[in-house]
């Protein structure tokens, strides 16, 4: 057991003093950070330069209540009263002056029609703000004209009350609002993103490091020492322990970077992901359902790592698990829009799918408990038979040296470590 | 109490590896254990430190089979080096080290040691892939002494080492046995083996072709080497009774004869023709041995 915490800490601990974890680790701490700040930062490139839309008005009479309605909507480029031709103005846009030119003219049918030339169709959010402003303006006047007093006006336009309400199931609960949905699927989305990049990166790194130390021929003092199987099992906690301890670090980052910012973070985004609505139950499910996923895969990349000598075949021998890994992705990804449908149910119970799977289910549904406690079994069922066999192929594998990377060494390196007696 | 390897066998499919071997290696002496690559060795290792299972028989070792929980009595330099290219000379000596139950203090302590006596003190925080061949090797070699084993599996320790590093490395393994370590030894250098065994064993294709100690070995092999300079022609020794090989020098022959009793008779016969520079009866090296046993050299 003594032995177990060497090898533990020596895994943890020679990896969290490399450079390359320290570096990644910046390197996303700073993407967080940017992500966070985004609106900050792109505001920091164009804050100086407002964009100006030149007005030629020739009903004489629009450009200021359109001056008016941009000073109440708080828009992001300035009017300018033109006194050129049109053709002066079209030169001065093409030269960088203006965005565009806005030439309004009297229509004896519809008030006034306009133009708006422009060299950039690009961003087209300014075309559309003048258009809505020149609508309004002339939904207004035409009201007017019909003899609609204002009060009658409001009254149009007051928006009906239209609510919906949660009726109580049968266990007591209430079906999710909308709302909830969205911040559940914003979690979901969230777990799973974290989960797939987790699997893959320190699966990876798992592989290797065991690769490694067959490589430099390392391993057979190491298992003369101590059992291979101890140090399989102390290799993958180590690792895990490192990936988590990377993972937390960003969660408490990102957490506190949306707390010193929170009341500038309205907006649809951040609503979108928010996470105030959802239920204690469905984090507690996102830790369950994180670490039975990622125990499952650090698990059989230690075995598929142990059947290798060369860095170089890493990658191919994992390539099976990374398939199975990317169709799991999959299934989520596109399971977060339907998780009613049956690929997504009979999915949530498949051991190499159900981590992904399962927790989509049990954070967009109500999912019976005996459905969620029968994939929670399947998959630890699933991690203690890939541990049995991980550790007979371990035993076996790393004593093994040779060229080929492929799953028939799977049947050697068990014949080396079969007891034959 | 020593470590007894009864009628092993290890077959690898239809491949037998190790055939029926029985060895006894007695305590506190250094055992040399040769053959060529394949001859399997390396698989005999192996099975002692219980890495894998042998097929057929046992290995003990003080009466009881070698297990985790004795590996910190073990010491084990494997023939393929292996070490960590990247970490440090000192926090891979503790690893390796705290593996085999030292603490981390006694383990910097031994190392500073080691060094010293290696003449390397300055490559403690050096990391291994800065360190030439032989210095790596050094390490290895510390690696599997540190823990102050009472048992030493060294496979092939002075392949690829320079004269005076195999004469430091040498030292250091008379030196561990005088202080009571029990040391297995292999090699495909018959002279080294000569030089510090006392008993050994020779395996060829998992068999073991002699067993003994190696005084033992030379006298039950009876035959000797003489050795004769002389200018005129020396063929003639080849049909006398009791010359069982002969090899023509630069400046003489080399021949093997049955016993000792014929040396005097061939001196006389040479001493009939002419006049002989040099005649000497020796011992016969564990070469000799080895190819009227085998009926090929080594190397």
């Amino acid at each position: 057991m003594n032995k177990f915490w060497i090898v533990l800490s020596h895994s943890f601990m020679t990896r969290f003093k490399s450079k390359s974890f320290i570096i990644t680790t910046a390197i996303f701490l700073l993407f967080i950070v940017g992500i966070g700040n985004v609106d900050r930062i792109i505001g920091l490139f164009d804050s100086d330069d407002v964009d100006q839309v030149a007005v030629i008005d020739e009903t004489g009479e629009l450009y200021h209540s359109l001056v008016e309605q941009n000073e109440l909507l708080e828009v992001n480029y300035e009017l300018v009263d033109y006194d050129g031709t049109l053709e002066d103005a079209e030169e001065e846009v093409l030269s960088g002056v203006f965005n565009g030119v806005l030439h309004i003219e009297s229509d004896p049918d519809l008030y006034f029609s306009a133009v708006y030339y422009t060299d950039q169709l690009i961003n087209q959010s300014i075309q559309y703000q003048l258009m809505g402003n020149l609508q309004q303006i002339k939904d207004a006047r035409a009201m007017i004209d019909q003899g609609i007093d204002q009060a009658v006006l409001e009254a149009i336009y007051q928006p009906i009350s239209f609510e919906t309400i949660a009726l109580e199931l049968s266990d007591g609960t209430t079906a999710r609002t909308e709302e909830e949905i969205g911040v559940a699927r914003g979690l979901v989305y969230m777990m799973i993103i974290i989960l797939y990049m987790a699997v893959l990166m320190y699966g990876n790194m798992i592989a290797m490091d065991i690769a490694n130390e067959k490589s430099s021929r390392v391993m057979e003092i190491l298992i003369s020492s101590s059992s291979p199987i101890s140090q399989m099992f102390a290799k993958i906690i180590g690792i895990s322990l490192l990936g988590l301890t990377q993972i937390g670090l960003f969660l408490v980052v990102g957490y506190f970077m949306i707390q010193s910012r929170a009341e500038d973070m309205v907006g649809e985004f951040f609503e979108f992901f928010g996470f105030s609505d959802v239920p204690v139950s469905t984090y507690i499910y996102a830790i369950i359902f994180f670490l039975l996923g990622y125990f499952l895969y650090a698990t059989l990349s230690a075995m598929l790592g142990s059947l290798v000598t060369r860095m170089e075949d890493v990658s191919q021998i994992l390539m099976p698990m990374t398939l199975l890994i990317f169709i799991a992705y999959f299934i989520a990804i596109f399971g977060i829009n339907m998780p009613e449908s049956s690929l997504v149910t009979i999915t949530s119970f498949i051991p190499f799918f159900a981590p992904f799977v399962m927790f989509l289910r049990v954070g967009l549904l109500e999912v019976p408990t005996w459905e969620i406690a029968l994939s929670i079994g399947l998959s630890i069922g699933t991690i203690i038979l890939l541990a049995l066999i991980g550790a007979r192929v371990y035993r076996g594998g790393v004593l093994m040296y040779g060229r080929s990377a492929s799953l028939k060494d799977f049947k050697r390196a068990l014949q080396l470590s079969k007891k034959d007696k | 109490m020593s470590l007894k390897i009864e009628q092993v066998t290890k077959r690898f499919g239809n491949f037998t590896a190790v055939d029926d071997l029985t060895l006894e290696i007695p305590e506190k002496q250094i055992f040399g254990f040769l053959g060529s690559n394949g001859a399997g060795k390396t698989t005999t290792f192996r099975m002692i430190l219980g890495l894998i299972d042998a097929t057929e028989g046992k290995i003990t070792w003080q009466g009881e089979p070698i297990n985790y929980e004795r590996t910190d009595q073990i010491g084990y330099l494997p023939e393929e080096r292996g070490l960590y290219p990247k970490l440090s000379v000192r926090d891979q000596i503790v690893y390796l080290a705290r593996l085999r139950g030292m603490n981390k203090k006694d383990a910097v302590v031994e190392l500073e040691k080691w060094l010293e006596k290696f003449e390397v003190p300055q490559n403690i925080d050096k990391k291994i892939e800065e360190l030439s061949k032989g210095n790596q090797q050094k390490i290895q070699f510390i690696s599997a002494v540190i823990h102050q084993p009472k048992l030493l599996i060294l496979d092939e320790p002075f392949s690829g080492l320079d004269p005076v590093n195999v004469e430091m490395m040498k030292a250091a393994v008379v030196d561990l046995k005088e202080s009571g370590t029990t040391i297995i030894f292999s090699s495909h250098q018959m002279n080294t083996v000569e030089e510090i065994c006392e008993y050994l064993c020779i395996i060829q294709e998992g068999k073991p072709v002699i067993h003994g100690s190696l005084k033992d070995v030379k006298r039950s092999f009876g035959k000797k080497n003489v050795f004769i300079h002389a200018d005129f022609d020396l063929t003639f020794l080849k049909d006398l009774s009791g010359v069982v090989n002969y090899k023509a020098t630069s400046e003489g022959c080399k021949i093997q004869i049955e016993s000792e009793e014929i040396s005097q008779s061939i001196l006389e016969a040479v001493q009939k023709v002419g006049f002989v520079r040099r005649f000497a009866l020796e011992e016969p090296s564990l070469n000799d041995i080895f190819i009227a046993k085998v009926g090929k050299s080594y190397e």
